[in-house]
């Protein structure tokens, strides 16, 4: 039996489709209110651009970068899914994979540094609101690999093409959140 | 369009975003304000953009999909939009900050 996902239309698309849309926009809130809050408080504490001095713009541009290709790569993932192509979509989420844990190893050598140094959660609010809005993105980051895993594993099998596109969607809007993060946390100084 | 042009047309998108990027992190090296909130800010809306169109195909996704995710967008304005004046305003009708020990406001 197929599941109701796949088999199911619901408001002009797939009841699958039409669900992650709406994670999507639950997820604005939660990050919308987030970076918010955050871009409030920066503009009414000046000292913060020196808290934010300490942050590894490198680091940041070089996991943008990371980002934007594994979109690229789950973009093309869908494409192949389209054309019937199971096993090219694998491949090709298994490179999305790649980037994300590229992007956690790059995060974690980051905050490493960052704490030796003293920057912690507790240090002051722009460190706190640092590691919560990076930490909730990291966190979408391991979800979205995870998930991504099984997608791709029945891809392989040429089972539930569909998904591709689906979790494509959700990827690139973690990407969409982290567009937002960089220039917050790593550039404005 | 076929699977090698879509491949392409991907690709290209794609390279525009990199640009766009090395431009987001070069502009505010000039130091100069309003240089920065164009470059920073102005380009990742633009990026933002980019990803939603032509990587998520929101724009041949059903007309409601855009209007849901601009309706979520106007609720985080408005969020921020009624807390905005605690954060701003010292004073307002019948009421006013009190004054906060400089110990804890430098924890802020």
């Amino acid at each position: 039996m197929r599941p109701i996902a796949t088999s199911r239309t619901s408001a002009g698309m797939a009841t699958g489709q039409l669900a992650v849309w709406w994670v999507v926009a639950s997820e604005i809130v939660i990050f919308g209110g987030l970076l918010a809050a955050y871009i409030e408080y920066r503009m009414s504490h000046v000292e913060w651009a020196g808290y934010a001095a300490h942050t590894n713009v490198w680091a940041g541009g070089f996991n943008t970068f990371v980002l934007l290709t594994s979109s690229l790569a789950a973009v093309l993932a869908h494409q192949a899914a389209e054309s019937g192509n199971g096993r090219k979509a694998a491949k090709l989420l298994g490179l999305t994979i790649v980037g994300a844990l590229v992007f956690l190893t790059v995060k974690a050598f980051e905050w490493t540094a960052e704490i030796q140094a003293g920057y912690t959660i507790s240090s002051n609010g722009f460190w706190a609101f640092y590691y919560t809005a990076a930490g909730i993105h990291a966190a979408h980051v391991i979800a979205g690999a995870i998930i991504m895993g099984f997608v791709a594993r029945d891809a392989l099998a040429g089972r539930e093409l569909h998904r591709v596109e689906l979790i494509g969607i959700y990827w690139h809007f973690v990407d969409i959140v982290w567009i937002f993060l960089f220039p917050l946390l790593y550039i404005a100084k | 369009m076929s699977e090698q042009a879509g491949h392409t047309s991907y690709v290209k998108i794609w390279a525009i975003l990199l640009v766009l990027l090395g431009v987001s992190i070069a502009g505010p090296t000039l130091e100069i304000q309003v240089v920065t909130v164009i470059t920073a800010f102005g380009i990742a809306l633009v990026k933002a953009y980019m990803v939603a169109k032509h990587f998520m195909h929101l724009n041949v996704q059903p007309r409601y999909v855009a209007y849901v995710i601009c309706t979520c967008l106007t609720l985080m304005v408005v969020f921020w939009a009624g807390t905005a004046v605690d954060i701003y305003k010292q004073e307002g009708t019948n009421w006013a900050k009190l004054d906060v020990p400089a110990q804890s406001s430098t924890t802020h």
